[in-house]
């Protein structure tokens, strides 16, 4: 088998330049890949296209990349919950390309599948709808969206192994699949790294022919963001 | 009496049939959850990738890796199933999802809505407003009938920024039941207990149908 291993985040990021498109997976604070994210702060990299669901909050997640100025550009579908996001915008010093959640997730899978563009109704009639292809297929509207692919993407995952193949955990799933097929080079850090054969074949939710890299993460602090309680 | 957000929630819950599958978004549309009657079997989609949102957790149950779309954390009912946001969006896009159920600034007489921007205040995105009212067979907005400064909601064309057209099905306010007609029109259904015939035409500025001399009260 092929061994992806590398020893940690700063390794595995060790050839991301200023300027490149970066997907970062995760909802909201949930499956996000903290050990890569402090990775790209230390070593301070800059003027990153970032393709993330959402933006962090102030201080975490892609939150902390935006506090330091890293980040040039978010293309998102939710990016409230973050006071220096909103004064960089305004301020002019951030662009921001907000899309349909769905969409969004389906042109990273298309990037992934090799599928250049494909038609949705999500936002026909809208300003989303501006500048695009508009078609009509049985009487309903979709408008033509083209996939998303990126120079790097890193995701974040609950097991995997030494060649490359992830598992992931609830609802810490959900961008990350699709963002690992879709990077030209794929960095996965894993909570817990197991020899290739530990894991059952069944059970793989990213084969391991989309991961460049991977290693086991540390101190992993998983925040919540709304932490919603029944009473006992 | 005008409806509080649990009444809203609560008249809701009666439209949640048995063997519905259903997406609730942020704030009112949650709520509708603590009112579906234990006698029927309804599976709830959460677009981050569930189905079969449970209650929120006992402190000691509290996981990280298992939230809602309103990055609340939750549990799962026995039955659950976890996949990705492209195929969460695959069964919400290709109809599988009976009953959306959802929030709104304003929706016009032709079922169009607006819930997503206000120009001049910070833009914080769609989420998943956009794929769901384009997508979903059957559309319900909760919302208040009027705005804190005391302009209808309920209008003749959304002035705000669109989020999707012709897709709004029924509207339950504070005031009224109503249901958005297929040529236009808001057809009045319901009051809310104690709220006149009156009050709600004058606080709709859209085209409101009433078809009966007698429009009943919402039984909560």
């Amino acid at each position: 088998m092929i061994n992806k291993v590398v020893k940690d985040a700063e390794t595995a990021i060790a050839d991301i330049k200023d300027g490149v498109i970066l997907m970062v997976g995760g909802f909201g604070l949930c499956g996000i890949p903290e050990n890569s994210i402090a990775a790209l702060l230390k070593k301070n990299i800059k003027k990153l296209t970032c393709i993330s669901n959402n933006a962090g909050v102030d201080d975490f997640g892609l939150g902390l990349l935006l506090k330091s100025k890293q980040i040039k550009k978010m293309i998102s579908s939710y990016v409230g919950e973050n006071e220096e996001f909103e004064r960089q915008l305004l301020a002019g010093e951030l662009e921001v390309e907000l899309i349909p959640q769905g969409t969004l997730a389906e042109r990273i899978r298309a990037g992934g599948a090799g599928i250049p563009a494909f038609y949705t109704p999500a936002g026909y009639g809208t300003e989303v709808a501006e500048g695009k292809e508009v078609r009509e297929f049985e009487g309903k509207m979709y408008l033509m969206e083209q996939w998303l692919r990126a120079d790097f993407s890193i995701v974040k995952a609950w097991k995997g192994d030494t060649s490359g193949n992830l598992i992931y955990k609830g609802t810490a799933r959900n961008f990350n699949p699709m963002m690992a097929a879709a990077g030209k080079i794929t960095i996965a850090e894993v909570e817990e790294l197991v020899p290739a054969g530990e894991l059952d074949p069944n059970n793989i939710h990213t084969p391991g022919i989309y991961v460049t890299r991977i290693f086991e993460g540390k101190n992993y602090e998983k925040r919540i963001e709304q932490r919603t309680i029944t009473a006992n | 009496m005008a409806l509080d957000k649990f009444g809203i929630a609560k008249r809701i819950a009666q439209e949640v049939k048995d063997g519905f599958y259903v997406n609730l978004g942020i704030g009112i549309p949650t709520l509708v959850a603590n009112y579906i009657p234990s006698t029927i079997n309804v599976v709830l989609q959460s677009e981050n990738g569930l189905l079969g949102i449970g209650p929120f957790p006992h402190e000691q149950d509290v996981d990280p890796d298992l939230i809602n779309a309103g990055k609340q954390t939750i549990t799962m009912l026995p039955g659950s199933a976890l996949f990705n946001s492209a195929e969460s969006f695959g069964m919400i896009r290709s109809g599988k999802i009976h009953l959306t159920i959802l929030g709104a600034m304003e929706v016009s007489e032709n079922g169009d809505i607006a819930n997503w921007k206000v120009p001049g205040k910070m833009v914080k995105g769609m989420g998943g407003a956009m794929d769901l009212v384009a997508s979903a067979k059957n559309i319900i907005v909760a919302m208040q009938h009027k705005s804190k400064a005391g302009e209808s909601k309920l209008l003749k064309q959304c002035s705000l920024p669109i989020t999707g057209l012709h897709c709004v099905k029924k509207i339950v306010t504070d005031l009224a039941v109503l249901d958005v007609l297929p040529g236009g029109g808001f057809k009045l259904l319901e009051r809310a207990p104690g709220v006149s015939v009156e009050e709600i035409k004058d606080s709709t500025e859209g085209k409101l149908i009433i078809d009966s001399d007698t429009i009943p009260e919402m039984t909560l």
